[in-house]
């Protein structure tokens, strides 16, 4: 609690005030109690939001399951069509029964980034407890799956059976560095992604205060929101699309 | 003043790092993914893959259904055609037939016709025949009795049978 009350303290001082990530503040949605793990807080409030919004387009967009679809249940069909097309590309045939997941974590990630993008709204995707959790989980999910499907041969995925013979083992050595870092990278990109967008962009606002400066900082504002949107989809579309590679690994470890 | 706040900032660390919020945000977030993934999987994702399903047979039964009309529109043709063809064949045929009548009757008609009238004509032979018969004689008895009335003119007395027998040599002649 004590890192609260620092926040709290920084409110008293006047003037020009940046608080570009007090946005990112964990707080209970009721009262000011300490956050336990079942609190609900604003990180609850948002991910119950993009729970709703997903359900909105998926199941009350599709519910009158016409043959000439309408407009939510067109995007529906696009959203599915399209991570569908990703995963039978990416991992071949055997990968669709993986389709589900890829999916949920596709539709969450892409939700939660843009549900972020609403002034005033929290961004459950910019914080590296949420986008670790996703990241490990496919990376010990995938993992998993190698071990169980290939049994030892997975280690195959380490050891280059093209390259000269006396290079395999530094390059195996390379390999199973960069696998484990895998993980980090996929969970610390997202997450840094959408937090300096927001920052970037609270930054600028701090700015309005000042006359002189406000047309300018709204111009920056729009800019960077603009840059943000594709920002969103793009983190959300290279997460599931890594996914999908590191599931390809799993599924064929041999290069 | 700025830096001042910013700095406080800094030293309160990022709210990403503060790690007593850590479980609240992971067992949340679980909830929330596992909602997700049971509305997907359960709900959403079946259906969607049903009409997706679903609008592909039809097209392709669409596809075929006019495929289908498309060949019976031609069968139709073929068969307008060959009725066509049919008519047109039984006709020449009736034509030839009515032709091929008529042409036996003519034919008949003609035959009897001829018959008739070579019939006709030997019964003109033969009534000139008988004609020119008598003429003859009638000629040679009129040349008698010139001959005979000609010499008696003259005053000699010959007997009717030299006469007869010159008259006769000379019209031979």
């Amino acid at each position: 609690m004590a890192t609260e009350t620092a926040y709290d303290g920084a409110e008293e001082t006047g003037g020009l005030v940046f608080h570009p990530l007090d946005q990112f503040i964990v707080k209970p949605l009721f009262g000011d109690g300490p956050v336990h793990w079942y609190t609900p807080t604003n990180v609850t409030l948002w991910l119950a939001i993009a729970v709703l919004c997903i359900a909105a387009l998926f199941i009350w967009g599709t519910r009158s399951r016409s043959t000439i679809p309408g407009r939510g249940q067109s995007i529906a069909e696009l959203m599915y069509g399209f991570t569908h097309k990703m995963v039978e590309d990416i991992t071949g045939k055997e990968g669709l029964k993986y389709f589900p997941y890829i999916m949920t974590l596709f539709m969450f990630i892409l939700f939660a980034n843009y549900l972020g993008l609403i002034p005033m709204s929290f961004s459950t995707t910019s914080h590296i407890a949420a986008t670790a959790v996703l990241g490990f989980g496919v990376f010990f999910a995938v993992t998993i799956l190698g071990f169980v499907l290939n049994g030892p041969s997975f280690l195959k995925l380490f050891w280059m059976s093209e390259a000269p013979l006396f290079l395999r083992p530094i390059i195996a050595v390379i390999e199973i560095i960069s696998y484990f870092v895998r993980p980090v990278s996929h969970s610390v990109r997202l997450a840094g992604n959408i937090t300096a967008g927001h920052a970037v962009i609270k930054v600028f606002a701090a700015f309005a205060a000042l006359a002189a400066v406000s047309p300018l900082s709204v111009l920056a504002i729009t800019a960077i929101y603009g840059l943000e949107i594709l920002v969103c989809g793009i983190q959300a579309y290279v997460f599931t699309i890594l996914t999908c590679v590191y599931l390809k690994d799993a599924l064929h470890p041999a290069h | 003043m700025a830096t001042e706040t910013v700095a406080t900032e800094v030293n309160a660390g990022m709210p990403q790092l503060n790690f007593e919020t850590f479980p609240n945000q992971i067992f949340w977030l679980l909830v929330a993914l596992v909602v997700i993934y049971l509305m997907l999987s359960r709900v959403a994702l079946p259906r969607i893959s049903a009409i997706l399903a679903e609008r592909s047979g039809t097209i392709s039964n669409d596809l075929a259904a006019a495929e289908d009309l498309k060949n019976q529109a031609a069968a139709a043709e073929k068969s307008y055609e060959k009725a066509l063809a049919d008519a047109r064949s039984e006709s020449n045929r009736i034509a030839d037939e009515a032709r091929a009548e008529a042409q036996k009757d003519l034919d008949a008609a003609l035959a009897e016709a001829d018959a008739k009238i070579s019939a006709q004509t030997a019964e003109a032979e033969a009534a000139i025949a008988e004609i020119r018969a008598n003429a003859t004689q009638n000629v040679g008895e009129v040349a008698r009795d010139v001959a005979q009335a000609l010499v008696s003119t003259m005053g000699v007395d010959v007997n009717a049978d030299a006469i007869n027998e010159a008259v006769t040599a000379r019209m031979k002649g």
